[in-house]
């Protein structure tokens, strides 16, 4: 294989963003006819190594060459047109028009004045489907295909170039097991015509059915690469999480208070069903499942941004009715939110009116807001949490995520609640800081708050979690205490198994 | 970090160094253009500029309020005319009738601000409780409303004349007259309801990022339809302000009032998309735009160039604003 000039090579690429470096020197390469793994932890650097990959990011150092020859790829476009094609995980597509017309965006193919040939455009999409063994037609509404099919969509739009390298990046998120089956032979395929290709998981079982070799990247930096067929799976997990973040299990003895919040038979459509669990005061539980395991959709409803169909929620032993986050937060429950950004900041704010944002309100001298008193919140927060900024004049916007997060919990914490839930605590957050967010959690709970943490990463529900509901499809398949669980009976119940070992209904 | 807040500065300051511009620019080219003997910065020039400005200026400051929050008001406008037609006709009416000259001014009054509540909070209500977007409600509104105005009157102008009215209208403080003041007045009111009170800190958070002012607790549509109230009062104040002064409305009054008022809003580096923007800028936008007006005006400019010239320095002020926030992010090029 030695020999063979790579369909695509990076060398020692580096890619900082302000405060942080993303990429430090990688270095990777992908052979003709290769399935190369890409793997790493949220944060490591993979998605930026595939942005610059497809020309959305530049390097700030280091080199791409695309068979031998070096390049550099400005726009997706011009990545496009060497044979570089990327298929995201967030899909890019235009949901109110036609499958082909997808498949071709850009590229229609044109009669005279420019109109569009459409004969020739659906018998070409149509082609390309076929060979996908899609069960829908070109001319269907991308809108109305499930995730899967618009995945395939994807897919389908990067067999029209002539692609020489196709980067999956975590293809499998929302396929059903039938589909995964079509998207490896689509991948044998490709390998078959001498296409290289990058596969992004973080499945190791689907790693290594389907890759030749497997790349490790962690912290920004590239920590090796093996070949699929000579390793194993503890050789690449001690790769991928090494030994610099403290992630042992949580042996710490909880000193449980009342049962603060209870939740019966709690159901809400075709999200989750017959959902019942306590958390008392100081204790931390961990909710554990795939994405789409309806976890986040549990917190919402707890928080009053969904009404749940059926089933009853008790704080300190009284029944509550929660139509709304403002009556959540009177009853003392407080959401950190998956997304930081989008749900839980307003980036255009200081740090300090961001952490008195729901109290602002009872913070007044007459009809103005009293600086004083919301400084004072502010310097009790940073000061407790460590949050690290200049002033409280900083536009959160510019704060590390780290931080960001800090303010959020913050906010909360100045609400006094009773229970906290914390959805994915460290998400896009480095190394360093995820610690100190996972040290805050404990110490929460010592101080006597209820708190729930959903997670998508076992270390982190591992190393916080006092208990661990592990979730399946909308339902709690197995409870377990920080003493009983192993990772292989937590795996298991995720994915529906139960422990007979035989699949739930 | 440095250059951020330079930016800053320089968007803050940007309306001022406009207008500084202006005034230099038509004093000098005045001198050899104008047809007048005046200077163009004699103080009664000025104190003229500053009451001409106030009937668009305080719908823009309402306007500045909705769109850091977010939204947009197009049916100004129309609620302009309508309030104004209320206040004068609602002096003929014969309930009032032993009310007197004087005695009848706090009713009409009372009644135009209390139309341009209903109507905004009417606006208010539909984006509240139907979730549509603001810019298609208050487009619809923008015409029902005018509709009721001409099913008032037809295409008859609305006449009175109260010379208790007018003389209150033209009395003066130190020069400055009576729209002057209530704009400047409104002006610092309005500021210290954004930047001071809750209610201002909560528009610019539901303006910045909606979904996490409904997760930090903030009654979201209650909150817009506030200030839909606001808008709609502030609206029917600029007609109050205005009318009792000239005592005749057209049906087609207050035509493109929206326009002009989301103009100065926006040459004062109010966002569309909400989340920032000052009410002081705003003032300095619509005093721009006046300036440019008279400035034109005092050169010997058609009134045809002055629009043409206004909306060309709108868009360079756009392209501007955009190359300053673009600059170092690596956005993508369309």
């Amino acid at each position: 294989m030695s020999v063979q000039t790579p369909a695509l090579r990076l060398v020692g690429i580096v890619k900082t963003f302000p405060g942080v470096r993303a990429l430090d020197g990688v270095s990777f390469e992908v052979l003709p006819g290769e399935v190369h793994a890409l793997l790493g932890e949220n944060g490591a650097g993979k998605s930026t190594l595939m942005k610059v990959l497809a020309g959305m990011h530049q390097p700030d150092e280091g080199a791409i060459f695309i068979e031998g020859r070096k390049v550099t790829m400005r726009t997706p476009l011009e990545a496009k047109a060497q044979g570089v094609v990327l298929i995201h995980q967030e899909l890019s597509l235009a949901e109110e028009m036609s499958v082909a017309e997808n498949i071709y965006l850009g590229e229609l193919p044109r009669k005279r004045f420019g109109l569009v040939d459409r004969p020739t455009l659906l018998a070409k999409a149509g082609a390309i489907l076929e060979r996908l063994n899609c069960r829908f037609g070109p001319e269907a509404t991308v809108g109305d295909l499930s995730i899967a099919n618009k995945q395939m969509v994807e897919i389908a739009r990067a067999l029209t170039v002539d692609a020489k390298t196709v980067v999956f990046d975590e293809p499998t998120a929302s396929l059903t097991d039938a589909e995964k089956v079509v998207l490896f032979d689509i991948i044998r395929d490709l390998k078959a015509r001498g296409v290289g290709v990058v596969y992004i998981s973080h499945r190791m079982e689907e790693i290594f059915t389907i890759s030749d070799r497997i790349s490790v990247l962690r912290d920004g930096s590239h920590r090796g690469t093996l070949i699929t067929a000579d390793t194993d799976e503890d050789a690449v997990t001690q790769l991928m999480i090494g030994r610099s973040l403290d992630l042992s299990r949580n042996h710490e003895a909880p000193d449980l208070g009342p049962v603060a919040l209870e939740v019966r038979g709690l159901s809400c459509d075709a999200l989750f069903s017959d959902i019942s669990f306590k958390v008392h005061s100081g204790e931390v539980v961990g909710f554990y499942g795939l994405v789409g395991a309806g976890r986040t959709e549990i917190a919402e409803t707890l928080f009053g941004l969904r009404t749940p169909s059926a089933g009853a929620i008790h704080l300190d032993g009284r029944e509550v009715k929660i139509s709304s986050p403002v009556s959540a937060i009177e009853n003392g429950i407080s959401l950190v939110p998956e997304n930081r950004k989008e749900q839980g900041l307003v980036l255009g704010m200081n740090c300090r009116d961001n952490i008195t944002l729901p109290q602002v309100g009872d913070l007044t001298a007459g009809p103005f807001v009293s600086d004083g008193a919301e400084i004072a919140i502010f310097d009790h927060y940073r000061d407790k949490l460590e949050i690290k900024t200049p002033n409280w004049r900083q536009l959160v916007g510019n704060l590390s995520g780290g931080n960001q997060q800090k303010i959020v919990i913050g906010k909360w914490l100045s609400m006094r609640p009773k229970v906290l839930i914390v959805d994915e605590p460290t998400r896009g957050i480095d190394v360093g800081s995820k610690s100190e967010i996972h040290k805050l959690i404990r110490d929460l709970a010592r101080q006597g708050y209820a708190v729930i943490v959903i997670s998508s990463e076992m270390p982190e529900v591992l190393h916080v979690s006092d208990r661990i509901i592990a979730m399946y499809q909308g339902r709690i398949m197995r409870e377990f205490t920080a003493e009983e669980v192993t990772e292989d009976t937590l795996v298991q119940a995720i994915s529906g198994i139960v422990a007979n070992g035989d699949r739930a209904a | 970090m440095t250059t951020s807040n330079r930016t800053k500065l320089i968007k803050r300051g940007a309306i001022w160094g406009f207008i500084l511009l202006e005034l230099v620019f038509f004093s000098v080219a005045g001198r050899f253009l104008s047809l007048s003997q005046t200077q163009f910065m004699d103080l009664d020039n000025m104190l003229l500029l500053l009451k001409q400005s106030a009937p668009i200026g305080i719908i823009a400051l309402g306007m500045t309020v909705i769109m850091i929050n977010g939204n947009i008001d197009l049916s100004v406008g129309a609620i302009f005319a309508l309030s104004a037609i209320v206040m004068l006709d609602s002096q003929t009416w014969p309930i009032f009738q032993g009310l007197g000259e004087l005695g009848v001014i706090p009713v009409a009054w009372g009644l135009a601000l209390l139309t341009g509540v209903a109507l905004g909070a009417l606006n208010g209500l539909i984006v509240w409780k139907t979730g549509v977007d603001a810019f298609i409600v208050t487009l619809g509104s923008m015409l029902g409303y005018r509709g009721l105005v001409f099913m008032y009157n037809g295409e008859q102008p609305t006449f009175l004349l109260n010379w208790t009215l007018v003389d209150l209208a033209e009395s003066n403080v130190l020069g400055l007259e009576f729209p002057a003041i209530v704009f400047i007045l409104l002006t610092v009111l309005i500021w210290f309801l954004m930047t001071k009170t809750v209610h201002g800190r909560n528009a610019y958070a539901v303006g910045d990022n909606r979904e996490a002012a409904v997760n930090a607790g903030i009654r979201v549509g209650p909150h817009m339809l506030w200030n839909f109230i606001l808008i709609g009062f502030l609206t029917a104040l600029s007609a109050v302000v205005f009318y009792s002064a000239s005592g005749s409305v057209n049906p087609n009054d207050g035509g493109l009032y929206e326009l002009w008022a989301i103009t100065a809003v926006v040459l004062g580096g109010t966002k569309l998309t909400g989340g920032s923007g000052s009410v002081i800028n705003t003032f300095g936008g619509v005093i721009a735009i006046q300036l440019l007006r008279k400035g034109l005006g005092h050169i010997g400019a058609d009134t045809e160039t002055v629009n043409l010239v206004i909306g060309l320095i709108l868009i360079a002020v756009l392209f501007l604003d955009r190359q300053l926030n673009i600059k170092g992010k690596g956005e993508l090029r369309i």
